[in-house]
Parts: C-alpha cells; sequence; structure tokens
C-alpha cells in the first residue's frame, strides 16, 4: 500500500524553484531517511508534500482534506513549541485532534493510544510533568509522542533525533523501526547520517532541488554520491554488528 | 461539572444578585426581588427593572466578552500578554462614539452613540482585515491592530484638541472611562444580538487553540483550517468588544488579567480557559460595578477606573509570581 505519492512535485518560494521534478513513493513498512545539506529542501519537501505550503504537481496527502490527511499523516516539526505550560500527557493528547470532534471528549480508545504513544517513548514518569519545564531532549521526547498518538500510517518527522543524547537517540530509531514491523511507515529527515545508515530501510539524498539518490543505505551511501552532495569523505563498512558509516574530512 | 465551573457559576450568581439589591433606592432585599420578580408598578418595580436589571445583565454580558475575548486572542497569538484591544477594535469603537458626542448626534438621538461606535469597530477590523490579509501571520495581526489603535487614538485626540466647547470635551473623557451608570434594556437589545454572535463563534475555537499550543505548523497538519480560526477570532472579538465598548466604553484590563489569573486553575489548556474566562470576566465586571456604588456612591466612579485599579496590582503580583515558578 502507497502511504505517499509525489509525482511531478515541486514547490516555488520567492520566485526560486526550490525543488522541482521530485517524484517519490513511501509504502508501508519502510523507515526512509530524507538526507542532505543545509538547504538541500528536505524541510521544504516534508511541509509541502502536507500541503502546508503552495505546491505544483500531485502529492497524495495534499489532495486529502484537512482532517482526513491528519488521520493518514502525522507531522512533527524541527521547531518544538510548545505554548502553555501544560502537562505532558494533556500535550501527547494533543496527537488525537484529528479523531475528535468539536467540543467531543476523548474516548477510551483514544485514551489507549496515548498510553502506547507514552510507552514508546519512555515517559510514564512524566506525565504529570509540565511539558515547557522539561529539559529540551525531554520536550523533543515528549513532541514525538505526540506525533505517535496520532497513530497514523505515515509520520513525518523532521531532525527528531536532533538534541538528544545517544540512548534516547538510538531508542527513537528503534521505535521507528518497531512501526515499520507494524506495517507503518515513518518519513524522517536526519543529519547524522550514521545513524540514518544504520537504522532506516531506505535512504534518499536531497540535493540541489533534486533527488540525488534513492535507495537502501548500502546503495546510496557511495563515496561519489557523497562527495556530491556533502562535499566529505567517508568511510562505510559492513560489519557483523550492521552497517558502520563514519564522515572522515571535508573534500 | 468541574469545581472551578461550580465556583465560578456561584460567584457570578451571588454577584448578580449583589448588584442587583444596591443602589440609591432604599428597600429590604425582599421588597426588591418582590418588585423585580412579582411587579406592583409601583416605583420600586421601575427601579428594580429599568435601573437594576440592565446594569446587572450588561455587566454579566460585558465582563464575559471581554474575558472570552481575552482568553481567544491569548490562546490564537500564543502570548500570555495579548488582549482583546489589540486587534484596534475598542480604540476604533471609542472613536466613533467621541465622535457622536462632539458633533451632538448623542445628544439628538438616542441610538447615535452605540451606533456610531459600532460603526467605527467595524471600520477598525475591516482595516485591520485588509492589512493583515486574510491567511497573514499572527504578526501581521499584531502589528495591523496596533497601527489601527495608535491611528483611532490619534483621532479621537484630534476631536477632543479641536473640541471648541469644554463641556463636550469632558463629556467625552468621561464617557472614555467607561462606566455601566444609567444604562437601560435599549443598551442590553442593541448589545445582546451581536454579543451572542461573536460569542457563538469564539466558543467554537477550543480545540483549534487547544491544537495551536503545538504550533501552527503541528496545528495545521492535525486538519485544523488556521485561515477560519484566524477569521473567527477576529471577527468573534470584533463582535463581543465592539458591542461592549458601544454601550460602556473603553473598559481596560479585564481581557487581560481573567485569562492570566484562570490559566493556572485549567491546566493551562487554551480551549478550557475560553468557558473559565467568560465567567471569571463576567465576575469582575459584576464586582467592579458593585465597588463603583458602595465605595463612593456620591461621586460617579468609572468602572473603567476601578477595573484598572484592580486590574494593575493583580497583574503586577501574578507576574511576579510567573517569574518565581519560572513558567
Amino acid at each position: 500500500m502507497t502511504l505517499l505519492c509525489l509525482k511531478d512535485f515541486s514547490v516555488r518560494r520567492g520566485g526560486k524553484d526550490v525543488l522541482r521534478g521530485i517524484n517519490l513513493s513511501i509504502d508501508a513498512g519502510e523507515v526512509v531517511g530524507l538526507i542532505g545539506p543545509n538547504g538541500a529542501g528536505k524541510t521544504t519537501l516534508m511541509r509541502a508534500a502536507l500541503g502546508l505550503l503552495p505546491w505544483d504537481g500531485f502529492s497524495s496527502l495534499a489532495a486529502m482534506p484537512a482532517r482526513e490527511r491528519g488521520r493518514n499523516a502525522a507531522w512533527m516539526p524541527q521547531a518544538r513549541e510548545i505554548a502553555w505550560p501544560v502537562c505532558v500527557e494533556t500535550l501527547i493528547r494533543l496527537g488525537r485532534t484529528p479523531y475528535v470532534g468539536a467540543g467531543r471528549k476523548l474516548t477510551d480508545a483514544d485514551h489507549r493510544a496515548v498510553d502506547r504513544a507514552i510507552g514508546r517513548m519512555d515517559l510514564e514518569d512524566y506525565r504529570r510533568r509540565i511539558a515547557t519545564q522539561l529539559s529540551g531532549g525531554e520536550q523533543a521526547r515528549v513532541l514525538i509522542a505526540r506525533s505517535l498518538a496520532q497513530e497514523a500510517p505515515l509520520l513525518m518527522a523532521d531532525e527528531p533525533t536532533a538534541g538528544l543524547d545517544p540512548a534516547h537517540q538510538i531508542a527513537t530509531m528503534q521505535s521507528f523501526a518497531a512501526l515499520a514491523t507494524e506495517g507503518k511507515s515513518v518519513l524522517v529527515s536526519l543529519h547524522d547520517l550514521g545513524m540514518a545508515a544504520r537504522h532506516c530501510t531506505r535512504l534518499v539524498i536531497l540535493s540541489k532541488g533534486g533527488i540525488a539518490a534513492d535507495g537502501p543505505a548500502r546503495e546510496v551511501l557511495t563515496p561519489d554520491l557523497i562527495k556530491a552532495a556533502f562535499g566529505i569523505s567517508a568511510h562505510l563498512e559492513d560489519t557483523p554488528k550492521g552497517l558502520i558509516f563514519q564522515p572522515l574530512e571535508v573534500l | 461539572m468541574s469545581r472551578l465551573a461550580l465556583i465560578l457559576w456561584a460567584t457570578v450568581t451571588a454577584l448578580f444578585t449583589v448588584s442587583l439589591l444596591i443602589g440609591p433606592a432604599e428597600a429590604t432585599i425582599g421588597q426588591s426581588l418582590w418588585a423585580l420578580f412579582a411587579g406592583d408598578g409601583g416605583p420600586m418595580t421601575v427601579v428594580m427593572r429599568e435601573i437594576r436589571l440592565p446594569r446587572a445583565v450588561l455587566a454579566v454580558l460585558i465582563g464575559g466578552s471581554l474575558g472570552l475575548a481575552g482568553a481567544a486572542m491569548q490562546g490564537y497569538l500564543r502570548n500570555p500578554l495579548a488582549d482583546p484591544g489589540l486587534i484596534g477594535v475598542s480604540g476604533s469603537a471609542a472613536l466613533g462614539a467621541v465622535v457622536s458626542i462632539q458633533t451632538g448626534l448623542a445628544a439628538a438621538f438616542f441610538f447615535a452613540l452605540p451606533i456610531m461606535a459600532l460603526s467605527g469597530a467595524l471600520m477598525g477590523v475591516l482595516l485591520v482585515l485588509l492589512l493583515a490579509g486574510p491567511r497573514g501571520s499572527s504578526l501581521a495581526l499584531i502589528l495591523a491592530g496596533i497601527a489601527i489603535s495608535a491611528f483611532a487614538g490619534a483621532l479621537t485626540s484630534l476631536v477632543l484638541n479641536l473640541s471648541p466647547n469644554p463641556y463636550a470635551a469632558s463629556e467625552i473623557v468621561f464617557w472614555m472611562m467607561g462606566s455601566l451608570a444609567d444604562r437601560s434594556m435599549l443598551h442590553v437589545w442593541i448589545s445582546l444580538p451581536l454579543i451572542v454572535l461573536g460569542a457563538g463563534l469564539l466558543a467554537t475555537l477550543a480545540r483549534g487553540l487547544d491544537a495551536l499550543t503545538l504550533g501552527e505548523d503541528a496545528a495545521e497538519a492535525m486538519g485544523i483550517n488556521l485561515t477560519r480560526l484566524r477569521l473567527s477570532v477576529i471577527l468573534g472579538t470584533a463582535a463581543v468588544v465592539g458591542a461592549s465598548t458601544a454601550v460602556a466604553g473603553a473598559i481596560g484590563f479585564v481581557g487581560l488579567v481573567i485569562p492570566h489569573l484562570l490559566r493556572g486553575f485549567v491546566q493551562a489548556r487554551p480551549g478550557a480557559l475560553l468557558w473559565a474566562s467568560t465567567l471569571g470576566g463576567a465576575g469582575m465586571i459584576l464586582a467592579s460595578d458593585i465597588l463603583v456604588r458602595v465605595v463612593i456612591p456620591e461621586r460617579d466612579l468609572k468602572l473603567g477606573v476601578v477595573t484598572a485599579l484592580v486590574g494593575a496590582p493583580l497583574f503586577l503580583h501574578l507576574i511576579y509570581r510567573t517569574r518565581k515558578s519560572g513558567l
């Protein structure tokens, strides 16, 4: 089943083509890492695919009515905004917004989804804490839990692991992998290529407004492509403990 | 019903009753209520039905409006310092009223003042919408509101400045302080439809304002229509604040202080703050209007002066508490 389909997709901002000729399709059970240098258009691609920016071409998500799209894709923006000092549980419950009508209370199914999200992100002890008083990394975990509570088939996350400690970075990527085994998919933008190589089933390199490569990590992270897209050299090795990718130096 | 709702309803009901029982006409509680409900056609019935009842009803309507609009504005802008006056409605409504007093229209024709004030509010909100655009950011809305407020304020000063008649000038100044004295049921009927309409619009926003806690991007991705939300906030606030200013003048601090005061009691949820602030605002205006009549009844103390006198120290205390708890 295709969860996201972009065909001949392009975005213009300020009279400039930020993205053009994008063709991308995400099926069930994938963890797709979106990688690329600063300004390559990773965030723009995800926001426009959701219909949050003006776009040209076809996006299966942007074509949906707003409420239906909210049930089909969860979006975790990079800006970690928590405007009011609400408690963690209240914040995570907001993930159920696309399912709850105006003035309605959450159903038991909604509460179970919230509990599952809290369990996945290991936030049981935080339920009653005030979200704005947590550290940046803890807030990131709470916001990931919020998007998990949405329980949409596709989760789109913009740099969800930035600012997390190594244990929680790995745990976050593992929870994405767990979602994939349940038949859901994740599109995640990452700057840590080592993390991307290890935990994603597929990598998409975005460079100069287009897709430079799309495939499994071993095929995508070739010296030539890495050099062209990022301007660095790197060491890539298949070990018994999995794929190891280590950036070496700027070329 | 939650404990907070119970306390707020009880407070508003109690203050409403007290408001009905206070006045220069000497009558016991029993006589007053008998005159209100049974209506023997005597002078006390006229006092209760034509003077005290509209005053108390207007206090509830206007206080509720200001509290609700304040909560909606703070929730939409995600800023605890936002105030319903921020979008320029109260300033432009005041300008309309001042022009009607200055030109003598208000003295010649009873409806002139509220109608001119409402037209002023309407012009103000149209200009703000034009300046800020239908889809623009919240920052554009704040800037447009400040510009319109400043312009309306400047024009109001100009009218005062050029006023050849000191009586008109002092009437303008007193009107701008805000008051519920000598209002009739007609004032209730003028403001009620707009307040009901605007409050109805603002009351639908709870879900959207809650979702906005996560930022505009996340809220929109969860299916919240931000364009409609923004339009509802602007039009709803314009209707309730415009109608309130038209019948009672400019009453400050309620829309700012009440949401801030009650936020802690609704666990900071912007949606729940809407109804809580409505009741809280009604309570604050009822209490202030009682104070106006009890403290120095012979001097016609203005309502807006009392709300600012009560509101400002309360606000300072809240700032101090906020700083201490690091929220």
